[in-house]
């Protein structure tokens, strides 16, 4: 079990390894996209583990938040406005 | 016997994703590191959670976990196809040992159209 939750910390690191090192805008907004996806399979572990349902639910949520924020972010770059 | 199904599922999964993340800190360029992480991180994401689901089949953890694994099925493709066309037009330059271009191709081919139209 402890190698599975050190397997996606060390994901997270590289994710976070490309926030900050990322040359361009796109490259961190990439990164923050897969860190939202890697911190949805620690919740599903963190249920797993637990047995506990409610990490399930956090799952969900950044899941969701994830999406909107990066959708967001992607038509910041584009150069256009939020409700085009 | 379901729970090394589930853990087997899981531990394949997990691989998958630090591919993916070696992938996006190695690659060269934004459009192959999207490449990378985008599909190798979604792929595993989904098994480890069908592996959760395939642990605790009875309860609502598994449910929520299959609910889950769907939603990110259908959003992190979208994801990635809008970052990729904002990063391209913001103007992030290709890879310079890139070869082809097929977007900026079809965008000419479209221009020269309506031009002779």
């Amino acid at each position: 079990m402890t190698v599975l939750y050190l397997g996606l910390l060390v994901c997270c690191f590289m994710c976070l390894y490309r926030i900050g090192m990322g040359p361009t805008a796109p490259d961190r907004a990439v990164a923050i996209d897969i860190l939202g996806i890697v911190i949805v399979g620690f919740c599903g572990l963190f249920g797993l583990a637990t047995g506990k349902d409610f990490y399930l639910n956090i799952a969900l949520a950044w899941a969701l938040l994830s999406f909107i924020g990066t959708i967001a972010l992607a038509k910041f770059l584009e150069g256009r406005g939020f409700d085009e | 016997m379901n729970e090394i199904i589930g853990y087997i599922l899981i531990s394949i999964g997990i691989l998958f994703n630090l591919f993916g993340c070696i992938g996006m800190v190695r690659f060269p360029d934004v459009y192959n590191r999207l490449q990378a992480a985008t599909k190798c991180v979604t792929l595993g994401t989904i098994l480890l959670l069908v592996g959760v689901a395939v642990i605790s089949a009875d309860g609502p953890t598994g449910a929520k976990a299959i609910v889950c694994a769907v939603f990110i099925l259908i959003t992190s493709p979208t994801a990635a196809h809008a970052i990729a066309k904002g990063a391209y037009a913001s103007g992030v330059p290709l890879w310079e040992k890139s070869i082809v271009d097929k977007y900026a191709q079809e965008k000419k081919d479209e221009t020269a159209k309506t031009q002779g139209a």
